[in-house]
């Protein structure tokens, strides 16, 4: 028995330029956040960008991004609405407000499903937004992508980049390209910067802990002018 | 129509076998659908039909379904997937993302909604047959 479904999901990404993965060992530390600007940066670049919300159970770039009432095309699959100059595709489209208590064989087979079902079209970049950790579905899109790069996200804390090391050096077995790693919400005394660069990984940008960003949740205009904003926008240009 | 991409899928896999096996001519592929994915099979055998290149110009497709079974993981209760106690946009999130299932559906013993789908989700190639 066959799944056909993986054998066309490299036909629906062909016009893909490149595929960066955001990721990061944990959660809570701004990976999202990162994944939405990181999108809206190279918008304003000029690309032409898509945004994959791959966080099944815990979907927050709708809300960061205050995309609400739109749902993609049918044709022939299904294409995603273009919403913030960016083609935006997420689980919530069918889960609506509604929790998705999904194991891992379901992230998988929704993964699998949305990524052989959707026509994205031509892109400069496909940015995804992952869950946190070293799960199934950060198993499957190396499994399933082939050109997928992953940026890394991680805080100041130890604990926080204690679980990057361990992604990292399973990216690396895997001989899956690192573009590097982004330190949110950084503090005084970090030395992540080192820890990044001992690693033999580039350290992409520090963006401090930004209290405006709460208050810019949903409304791009004023998202894009934070102090996050800003040193993502930076961190786009090295890519 | 999300037929015309499965369709895609079905002859992108099934030109993959054809090409592993060395075959010729595809004789026959035999496709099961799970009745949770409520995919219109007129709909999938004509967007088949308009998809076959020249190995699948004599090719007989045979389109099963399977009838979606759930088992609770909370309590074991089994039952069966039911279109007709869903409303449209219901039914339809699941034709698209089956997955989300979870997100509507709970055990009718239990209330719970993590549950197994044992079996009748997706699509899948029960057999490619041909000539070397």
């Amino acid at each position: 028995m066959t799944d056909p479904r993986t054998s066309i999901i490299s036909e629906r990404l062909k016009k893909i330029g490149r595929i960066v993965a955001v990721s990061s060992g944990k959660g809570g530390v701004g990976k999202s956040l990162v994944a939405s600007t990181l999108a809206l940066s190279l918008v304003r670049e000029g690309y032409e960008v898509g945004l994959f919300d791959l966080d099944f159970t815990s979907p927050s770039t709708h809300v960061i991004l205050g995309i609400e009432g739109v749902q993609p095309k049918e044709d022939k699959g299904i294409v995603p609405p273009t919403v913030k100059g960016l083609k935006y595709l997420s689980i919530v489209y069918y889960s609506g407000d509604y929790a998705a208590p999904l194991r891992g064989v379901d992230v998988s087979n929704a993964l699998i499903e949305l990524l052989s079902i959707t026509r994205w079209g031509r892109l400069d970049f496909l940015v995804i937004d992952m869950p946190p950790g070293i799960g199934d579905a950060t198993l499957d899109l190396i499994r399933l992508i082939n050109n997928v790069e992953f940026l890394v996200v991680t805080t100041s804390s130890q604990l926080a980049f204690e679980t990057v090391r361990k992604l990292v050096n399973l990216l690396k077995e895997l001989k899956v390209p690192i573009l590097g790693i982004v330190e949110n919400m950084k503090t005084e005394n970090s030395n992540i910067q080192q820890q990044t660069r001992k690693s033999g990984l580039s350290f992409l940008g520090e963006i401090p802990y930004d209290v405006l960003v709460e208050e810019a949740i949903g409304n791009t205009n004023r998202l894009m002018n934070t102090v996050l904003a800003k040193k993502v926008e930076e961190i786009a240009t090295k890519i | 129509m999300h037929e015309w991409a499965l369709a895609e899928a079905v002859i992108a896999a099934a030109s993959e076998i054809a090409e592993k096996e060395k075959l010729k001519q595809v004789t026959e592929i035999k496709i099961m659908i799970g009745e949770l994915q409520q995919i219109e099979t007129d709909i999938l055998q004509f967007a088949l039909s308009q998809l076959k290149s020249e190995k699948f110009k004599n090719t007989k497709m045979l389109i099963g379904t399977k009838r979606a079974e759930f088992k609770c993981r909370a309590c074991g209760h089994k039952w069966f997937f039911e279109k007709e106690t869903l409303d449209e946009s219901t039914a339809e999130a699941i034709h698209f993302v089956p997955e989300v299932a979870h997100t509507y559906l709970k055990c009718p013993k239990c209330g719970s909604p993590d549950f197994e789908v044992v079996e009748g989700r997706g699509v899948w190639l029960e057999s490619v047959k041909g000539v070397r």
